[in-house]
């Protein structure tokens, strides 16, 4: 197919149904876009944004509706059509094959570069030359993804589709791991790029989407729920229509705690799966009845850190003191046992096991204790009688306690691990990116319970990349950058620009 | 010297069975797929192979077409048994492990059945002969070691080279290892990618069922129900010692036939050692070798036994 | 209405299964030329008709029950043990060993200890695998598959040496086997006229213990979280790596114990070819009895009748025994496919909007 390379002057979705197993995706939508403009679509988490351009990019075929390129209806059966078509899409997770290097990746979808016998690696080059010159990205071609940066993958992957030939770009969060001044930098390029591309894209940060677009479309529940200008509204007013109701995210105002050091970490050093040290001579202190926010770019220990903590990664150096005993490279069995609690990244695959019902979920760590056996054998009404109170203490909605966790949603999946982890009485919470994908509903109910803990007096160490969650609850923010900690602000005096110079790996002092 | 020269000449061939499965089961793995019935598809393979020839002549010498015409049966059956695992393990997202000894059991019992009934008992067939290239199998040393052995020998060496170029340096390389490493990306710009699975399994099958005819048509002259005896498994195992890479799996199918060709040797030469222990050592050579050769899957497929399905959100 | 749908699609999805294999079988049958419906009928009925048949396909399940089990052991653990074969050998070799090195011990003490002997050769077998996996990270689908190898030569080397019946270098024609073992290690016959044995009794007692063992223990509900996330368990402190070498020893346990019985209750000598490919049958039995004791006891009932029903299609209908083989291999494809096509919820959500849209518009009709 030979790709056809005029402009793309207008697309219009209309009437996009979409439905997966239980959920309504997308509902009825319908949206269009005009030559340069730039059109935000905003909307919580599983509201069906990503769902929609996956649709548009021929990832997903929609059940009803239909997709219309400069007033023709078009059809596209994969991937590969909607980029014929002058389609491009940044998707949050990168698309980039880590152990092949940027050139590979870009010819990987450069058909033009293909004959049968031979790859035209030479042509692929020069039309990245060209492109890198044209919008001022420059990337290195044989570089190795897995070398780059965060930051490095983005730009990589913008060249790459505007290389396969994209007169019209779709970003599916493309802020959502760089830091407030890359973000800025970001904003200002596609600005430029506007000139000649019509843009959609992703957003739930209300200052970029006042910042970059001309209109925006916001999402529900898989439905649009309004659709207007950008300059005719203030932020305020698309936050309230994007979550449908007024929703204050509870705060952390309690007066500074002064417990004793619950965790104090002294040099660590850890070292990432690709065997670098992901860890660095990281320091950190957090008091009982504290929440220690540890903000920064994801990639830069945070993972690491968490799991050196529980013993489920090998510690290279430093020791990690709680209360005052060294836990550093003891077994999860161990830690768990000092009173650890933990709330780990991969919901879904580490803090439960999905095809094990709810209630088997509730003992995943106390299969041994004289709580839940005797003599090696299960008591099973003890097990069942925890797993109900526990049901209706933290409002897991699911018929009963039987059904297997993983067919649960994200949010009553995190509950479950909330409700395990806390009913367990531990000592200190590590929570890694708790309410990350989650509705405002279930997010606040998680943030209440993490504040009514740290009033009990138990030190939480909070890890997230929403700088609102761990400016709202944290009593002192430290910032990782590099696998150390690069500064350490407190509640009263941070703000979100000052975390952002840190994350990006400026010291205070040697900012302004 | 001679010594040196007889193992080394009587290793090589011993190499070409395991390097052509091996070839075949690095293009299913690098796009992704572990197919562990390459055994059964070898017997198949080995029984087909022999079946041309054997058909038309029972026994006694045939043209050269009816091996040919044995190889390529065995091929194209292989490359359909490939499809069929596809099937299983591709469309209908099977685990592959287990599936795989299905595939196993399958194309043993197969060739086993088929064998029966066509053939009936143990018969040789004369099989592909060596080809001895002129001149160059004159040289002392080079000559019987590398320029004295059938067709077949020399074609397979040929394709380590082939293979690297066909993985490293064409579009349908670059896809099957898209297809491995991270298959949403590959599919995020247009590429099949199950119908690169289902290519790369097409392969994997025609190399297997090819190594298999080696087998039955220029080791060993026969077919029996032993007569793959672990080299499939062996085969899979040579993938991961090479860490996905043409040359090193190559090194690795030398250095067993080499062992194999030594320890021939060495009973050939009298010494007393209780036969069976002689007939353990690959397979506890294998054991040893993936103790010792960690699995990297950042260098290779790292979705490697993942079945890739667009609708699955993560 | 949703419930109705769901028996209906599920019962239509196993039938196709069933029909897939029946079909994939029934070529390689035509390939051959033979009569596909006398066949099935012939592996599916004749073992049937007769008492001494039935004792056949019983004693055939005895072994095939006890290996399942403790495939299903290791692979509700996460680690799939495909040596069986292997690890009855030794298990045959080790009671072996016992009886002919006190064959004056009296029943009482002898028989157990014969058995257990059988068991630790099994588990020694299926230690090392599962060492290798949980220390070294090699897949157990190699390691096991290679030791199967291994102790075909060593169980050879056995009855060809160490272990060879006097008699036969003597007088015999050299058949590599052992002397008749004592009658101290003979499990009694149950039923006369057949040979079923009390092995019987053993393979429901382990039916029974495994079940106990993996719902009703915490052992059992750490290796079970050991083997369905794997991450999960290492993050709620389980350890992992023991719990797949456990299960691996039970694994091997179970069949070299399936070993002993074998021999204590059908050859009572050890002789070539007793493994007869049990342990890979074991893998299709375990399957397809749902990797649960409550399954797995008509599953291995169910293949015992297609292992001596294949003995006689060669007689009856032509077709070389091998063809159980093949069945074997379509069935594990089979069953695994189906799995993953009952398990895949966007498939059954289209199907079911399809079949809705049909429901519908019959009904506005």
């Amino acid at each position: 197919m030979e790709p056809n390379t005029g402009k793309i002057t207008s697309l219009r979705v209309e009437h996009i149904t979409k439905r997966f197993p239980g959920v309504l995706a997308c509902s009825d939508i319908s949206l269009s876009v005009g030559e340069g403009e730039v059109l935000a679509l905003v909307g919580e988490n599983g509201a069906g944004k990503t769902t929609l351009m996956n649709i548009l990019m021929g990832l997903y075929r929609p059940d009803e509706g239909r997709i219309l390129i400069n007033g023709e209806e078009t059809v596209f059966r994969s991937p590969g059509d909607a980029f014929a078509a002058g389609l491009g899409m940044v998707h949050q997770q990168y698309m980039l094959v880590a152990n092949m290097t940027v050139l590979e990746n870009i010819a990987l979808g450069y058909t033009r570069a293909w004959s049968p016998l031979a790859l035209d690696l030479d042509m692929v080059r020069a039309r990245i030359d060209e492109i890198s010159r044209k919008y001022g990205l420059a990337v290195d071609p044989d570089a190795y993804v897995w070398q780059l940066s965060v930051g490095e993958q983005q730009r990589v992957e913008l060249v790459k589709t505007l290389c396969l030939g994209a007169r019209f770009l779709i970003l599916d969060e493309p802020t959502s791991a760089l830091t407030p001044q890359e973000t800025d930098e970001l904003i200002l390029l596609l600005r430029k790029m506007t000139r000649e591309l019509s843009i959609i894209f992703i957003s739930h940060k209300l200052q970029e989407v006042k910042n970059l677009s001309d209109k925006v479309v916001i999402l529900r529940r898989g439905e649009v729920v309004f659709e207007g200008s950008t300059a005719d509204h203030s932020s305020d007013d698309i936050a309230a229509l994007m979550t449908g109701r007024e929703i204050h995210l509870p705060r952390n105002e309690a007066p500074e705690c002064e417990g004793k050091p619950a965790l104090d970490i002294r040099g660590l050093k850890v070292r990432s799966d690709r065997g670098f040290l992901a860890v660095d001579g990281l320091d950190l202190s957090v008091c009982a009845g504290e929440i220690v926010g540890l903000a920064g770019v994801s990639g830069n220990g945070q993972r690491e850190l968490a799991e050196a903590i529980n013993g489920l990664r090998e510690v290279e150096e430093g020791e990690i003191l709680f209360f005052g005993r060294n836990i550093a490279d003891h077994s999860p069995r161990d830690v768990i046992d000092a009173g650890m609690g933990y709330i780990p990244e991969e919901r879904n695959t580490e803090g439960i096991v999905p095809s094990f019902s709810m209630k088997e979920n509730f003992i995943l760590k106390d299969a041994g204790s004289p709580r839940f056996s005797a003599r090696s054998f299960l008591k099973l009404e003890e097990i069942d009688r925890n797993a109900d109170r526990l049901r209706t203490e933290f409002d897991i909605r699911s018929p009963d306690t039987d059904a297997a966790a993983g067919s649960l949603s994200g949010g009553n999946i995190q509950k479950v691990i909330l409700a395990r982890e806390i009913s367990r009485m531990p000592r200190f919470l590590v929570a890694v990116y708790p309410t990350r994908g989650l509705d405002m509903g279930a997010a606040e109910f998680i943030h209440r319970r993490l504040l009514e803990k740290r009033m009990e007096g138990i030190g939480i160490l909070l890890i997230s990349e929403e700088l609102e969650e761990i400016l709202d609850l944290s009593d002192r923010i430290a910032v990782i950058f590099k696998g150390r900690i690069i500064g350490t602000l407190d509640r009263r005096t941070a703000d979100s620009r000052k975390i952002g110079i840190l994350m990006a790996g400026v010291r205070n002092d040697e900012a302004v | 010297m001679d010594f040196t020269v007889n193992i080394l000449a009587l290793g090589i061939p011993f190499s070409v069975a395991l390097l052509l499965a091996s070839l075949g089961e690095m293009f299913n793995q690098r796009a992704g797929v572990f197919n562990l019935g390459c055994e059964g598809i070898m017997a198949m393979g080995a029984f087909l192979g022999m079946l041309v020839p054997y058909g038309a002549g029972h026994g006694a010498p045939v043209p050269g077409t009816f091996n040919v015409l044995g190889l390529l049966l065995a091929m194209a059956v292989g490359a359909l048994l490939g499809l069929l695992f596809g099937l299983a393990v591709v469309t209908f997202r099977a685990p592959q492990g287990i599936a795989g000894i299905g595939l196993q059991m399958f194309g043993v019992g197969t060739a086993g059945t088929l064998f029966r009934h066509f053939v009936g008992g143990t018969q040789s067939v004369p099989g592909i002969d060596r080809l001895p290239i002129p001149v160059l199998s004159d040289i002392p040393f080079i000559g019987p070691v590398l320029f004295s052995h059938n067709p077949l020998v020399y074609l397979t060496f040929l394709l380590v080279p082939a293979a690297w170029y066909i993985l490293f340096r064409t579009p349908w390389g670059l896809r099957v290892r898209a297809s491995g490493a991270n298959p949403r990306a590959a599919d995020s710009v247009g590429i099949r990618v199950n119908l690169v699975r289902f290519q790369a399994l097409a392969v994997g099958g025609a190399l297997a069922g090819l190594a298999g005819a080696y087998l039955s048509l220029c080791q060993v002259k026969m077919f029996s129900d032993e007569i793959i005896a672990g080299r499939g498994f062996i085969a899979v195992a040579l993938v991961y010692f090479g860490h996905w890479r043409p040359l090193k799996i190559t090194g690795g199918a030398l250095l067993f036939s080499f062992a194999q060709a030594l320890q021939l040797a060495i009973q050939g030469q009298g010494i007393d050692f209780p036969y069976e222990f002689a007939v353990m050592l690959p397979y506890a050579l294998v054991i040893v070798v993936l103790a010792f050769s960690r699995e990297s899957l950042l260098l290779g497929p790292t979705a490697l036994g993942k079945p890739f399905n667009r609708e699955m959100r993560t | 209405m949703t419930k109705q749908f769901k028996i209906l699609y599920r019962t239509v999805l196993i039938l196709l299964a069933v029909a897939a294999a029946m079909l994939a079988g029934a070529l390689i049958l035509w390939t051959i030329g033979a009569d596909v419906t006398k066949t099935y009928s012939v592996i599916i009925f004749e073992p049937l008709k007769n008492k001494i048949q039935i004792g056949e396909v019983i004693i055939r399940a005895i072994p095939l029950t006890v290996i399942a089990l403790g495939i299903s052991v290791a692979y509700r653990s996460g680690i799939i043990n495909i040596g069986a074969e292997g690890q009855m050998a030794m298990g045959i070799i080790a009671a072996t060993a016992v009886a002919l090195a006190f064959p004056g011990l009296p029943k009482a003490v002898l028989l157990p200890l014969a058995l257990t002997a059988g068991a630790i050769g099994g588990a020694a077998w299926g230690f090392i695998p599962g060492l290798l996996k949980a220390k070294l990270h090699v897949s157990e689908l190699l390691s096991t598959v290679m030791l199967n190898y291994i102790a075909a030569q060593f169980y050879t080397f056995c009855l060809r040496g160490p272990m060879l019946d006097p008699a036969e270098i003597t007088m015999g024609s050299g058949t590599p086997q052992s002397m008749r073992l004592t009658k101290a290690i003979w499990l009694d016959r149950l039923v006369p006229g057949t040979r079923i044995h009390t092995g019987v009794y053993i393979a429901l007692f382990l039916a029974f213990t495994v079940w106990l063992l993996l719902w009703r223990t915490s052992w059992g509900y750490r290796m079970r979280a050991a083997g369905a996330g794997e991450r999960a368990a290492r993050y709620g402190g389980i350890g992992v790596a023991g719990c797949l070498v456990a299960a691996m020893v039970i694994s091997g346990a179970f069949a070299g114990l399936a070993g002993a019985v074998e021999v204590a209750g059908v050859h009572r000598r050890a002789i070539e070819g007793i493994t007869g490919g049990y342990g890979f049958s074991g893998i299709v039995v375990a399957l397809f009895g749902g990797l649960h004791p409550a399954g797995i006891i008509p599953a291995s009932f169910f293949f015992g009748l297609l292992i001596v029903g294949a003995d006689m299609t060669q007689r009856m209908a032509g077709v070389p025994a091998n063809m159980v083989l093949v069945l074997q291999g379509i069935i594990i494809l089979v069953i695994v496919a189906t799995r993953m096509v009952l398990a895949n919820p966007y498939l059954e959500d289209r199907v079911r909007r399809r079949y809705c849209r049909l429901t519908d518009r019959g009904r506005e009709e």
